[in-house]
């Protein structure tokens, strides 16, 4: 399954500003060399092709839709089933180094100022999963006078003001009118820039494609109607989905009736993950 | 099978996706290769554009050292990408926000600016060479002088006032190219350790004084192999040069590090911790102490005695070397080094760079031998010191 489709507005500006080139190389061939243009041309006429492999998305109109995600700390448990149902949902690479979402822990020892943190991809706590693609937190505070602990989901912000995006120099990485920060597989180059440029750690290197991945808030399932992958799978409804276009959506509710934050704000990415339960030491 | 990534250890808490180091040893040797470019360029610019007439000896083989790490520039980035056959994609449709964007028009016009300057210094050989040789090489010198075989005083005057005019454009060129690629890193607002408005200056700088030292080394060497007398005075103005620039990127790297640990934003206590432990052989040993405060007390200790002769020359010699070194580790401490320090604030990892694989040390130390390697060619086609010791 193709998690980044692109939808048809960017297509199309790409596929005029591809002929256009094409008809620009075409003049030039009899003046350029046939090698200088061979590169340019070979990745105008893929790109070329695989836009038109990609069809539309019926009956969705991203020009409609608003999407946002809430993350209710006071609910997630840590069961990580949403870690799972994620890189099963996305062919993510089954290993503890590559993930579209993940769940930071917190704990407060008695008499410590700061919060211990591990994720489930801590060595530990790998050690403590049964099989890969299936993760645990260990019990490792059993003997320790925990003051206070909570769970933390994570993911991609798909921030208003993406770094990542600024940073793409090809612009294989976009934002879409519907609010989603997706990645055009067939057009990236694998530079990593974005990976840097994200404070989150949300981007990571797709080493089977040799491109950059990260969440796109299942952009296959919600075009459809269907929940994100990891929404749907949550037992407690700490994660929430919705448009927020619409008043009545879980995420529009979910903003309005708490006092929500977003993570980082000081680095004017303006994040679209809401996050209610948080602690000063969440990062 | 071949692994597919090599995943760094941590302290404290870093983002799961943090373990694999995104940049590698191919994008310290990037920016290392563009600050030679323009370190040896600035040589070659002081006798052609400003008359440092001491400079004489060095001017032209200088430009064809930065010719020839030019040309090697976008072979590290090549190596480093997912889809190399993609790369022309950020020029065919280039976007515009990304300082990345940029890197293809900056590097293909300097390479066209390095390659018309060179070809305007070396043309009265190319003619010589194309009327004196016959087969193979007389017909590639025929190719080269590209049918323009006038070399009378008024032909000779003209390409002078180009070789001005590109010496004149080439200094910001090749300042901007490296300035720019000091900004790839300072405008990155995620990273800490490279979220600097001085990082593009103090790139810059280094960029000259490594530059410098490269074109030190390499010409003292090429008098040994040719056997000839080395140019003191061209020597010592490099050394003057080479002290100077120094004591800028000293004073300017200490400023950003003071204002670093004086602003004590969040996640100061990692980068202090980063500092204080896995930094100091790389950064305080080998890039402060012996590449930097060594070389450059050992100068001044020169300059004050009056050193001439071959103390001088091995002084000035040994002491390039050292900032060749500290350059490169300048470089290594910037790029490895602000990813050893978690997005988080809260760890720190290990890279540990693999010796082979496409992004390993030895695939590294291959690229930047592939300029001497082009040096070595290009100086018997076109010899650099012809006309100097004319």
């Amino acid at each position: 399954m193709d998690e980044n489709q692109r939808s048809e507005p960017h297509d199309k500006e790409r596929r005029d500003f591809l002929s256009c080139l094409g008809s620009a190389i075409a003049c030039g061939a009899a003046a350029v060399a046939a090698n200088a243009v061979a590169s340019p041309a070979t990745a105008a006429t893929q790109a070329a092709a695989a836009s038109s492999e990609i069809p539309a998305i019926p009956g969705y109109d991203w020009s409609k839709h608003q999407w946002g995600f809430g993350v209710d700390a006071e609910k997630c448990i840590g069961c990580l089933r949403c870690v799972e149902a994620c890189k099963k949902e996305n062919n993510v690479s089954l290993d503890p180094h590559h993930f579209r979402t993940w769940v930071e822990r917190y704990v407060t020892l008695e008499n410590e100022d700061k919060a211990l943190i591990d994720s489930q991809a801590d060595p530990v706590n790998i050690a403590a999963s049964p099989v890969p693609g299936e993760y645990r937190f260990a019990n490792r505070y059993k003997d320790a006078n925990v003051e206070k602990a909570f769970f933390v989901p994570k993911l991609c912000n798909h921030c208003t003001n993406p770094a990542c995006v600024q940073v793409c120099p090809t612009g294989a990485t976009y934002k879409t009118a519907d609010g989603v920060v997706v990645i055009d597989h067939t057009y990236c180059i694998g530079c990593q820039y974005c990976v840097q440029a994200c404070p989150y750690g949300a981007r990571f290197f797709n080493e089977e494609k040799n491109v950059t991945d990260k969440c796109t808030w299942c952009y296959h399932r919600i075009t459809k109607g269907l929940q994100p992958a990891c929404v749907e799978v949550c037992p407690v409804g700490a994660r929430v989905f919705g448009d927020r276009n619409d008043k009545q959506s879980p995420i529009s509710q979910f903003i309005q009736n708490n006092r929500v934050r977003v993570l980082k704000p000081e680095t004017g990415n303006a994040p679209n993950v809401f996050y209610v339960g948080i602690d000063k030491d969440v990062i | 099978m071949e692994t597919l990534f090599h995943a760094s250890p941590f302290t404290g808490y870093v983002y799961p996706n943090e373990t694999i180091i995104p940049w590698t040893v191919l994008i310290v040797v990037y920016p290392y290769l563009t600050g030679l470019v323009a370190g040896a360029f600035t040589i070659s610019s002081l006798y052609q554009v400003f008359g440092f007439t001491q400079l004489r000896p060095v001017a032209h083989f200088a430009l064809l050292i930065s010719l020839c790490c030019m040309l090697t520039v976008p072979l590290p980035l090549l190596l480093h990408l997912g889809h190399p056959e993609r790369a022309f994609n950020a020029m065919i449709t280039p976007h515009t926000t990304s300082a990345f964007a940029i890197f293809g028009y900056a590097a293909a016009f300097y390479i066209c600016l390095l390659l018309l300057e060179t070809w305007f210094v070396f043309r009265p050989h190319i003619v010589r060479q194309s009327q004196k040789l016959g087969g193979f090489m007389g017909w590639a010198y025929r190719i080269l002088s590209l049918g323009s075989n006038d070399v009378s005083d008024r032909a000779m005057g003209y390409d002078r006032k180009w070789l001005f005019a590109l010496a004149i454009i080439g200094i910001p060129g090749a300042h901007g190219l490296h300035g720019y690629v000091g900004f790839v890193f300072g405008s990155l607002k995620s990273r800490e350790w490279w979220s600097s408005d001085l990082m593009p200056v103090i790139f810059l700088l280094s960029a000259i004084i490594s530059g410098t030292a490269f074109v030190i080394v390499l010409y003292v060497l090429s008098c040994k192999l040719r056997k000839v007398a080395i140019d003191l005075s061209c020597l010592k103005v490099m050394a003057f040069s080479l002290w100077g620039f120094m004591m800028f990127t000293l004073l300017l790297e200490g400023v950003e590090f003071a204002s670093l640990v004086y602003r004590g934003r969040e996640g100061i206590d990692v980068i202090m911790e980063f500092v204080k432990g896995p930094l100091v052989i790389p950064f305080f040993i080998l890039q402060f102490g012996i590449g930097s405060a060594l070389p450059l007390a050992v100068i001044t200790f020169m300059i004050w005695r009056g050193t001439s002769g071959t103390a001088l020359i091995l002084g000035i010699t040994g002491c390039s070397i050292l900032v060749l070194l500290a350059v490169l580790m300048m470089r290594y401490n910037v790029v490895i080094g602000g990813q050893e320090i978690s997005k988080t604030a809260r760890g720190l990892l290990a890279y540990h760079p693999p010796i082979f694989g496409r992004e390993g040390l030895l695939a590294a130390g291959i690229v930047l031998l592939i300029p001497m390697i082009l040096l070595t060619v290009l100086v018997r086609l076109f010899p650099p010191w012809e006309r100097a010791e004319a």
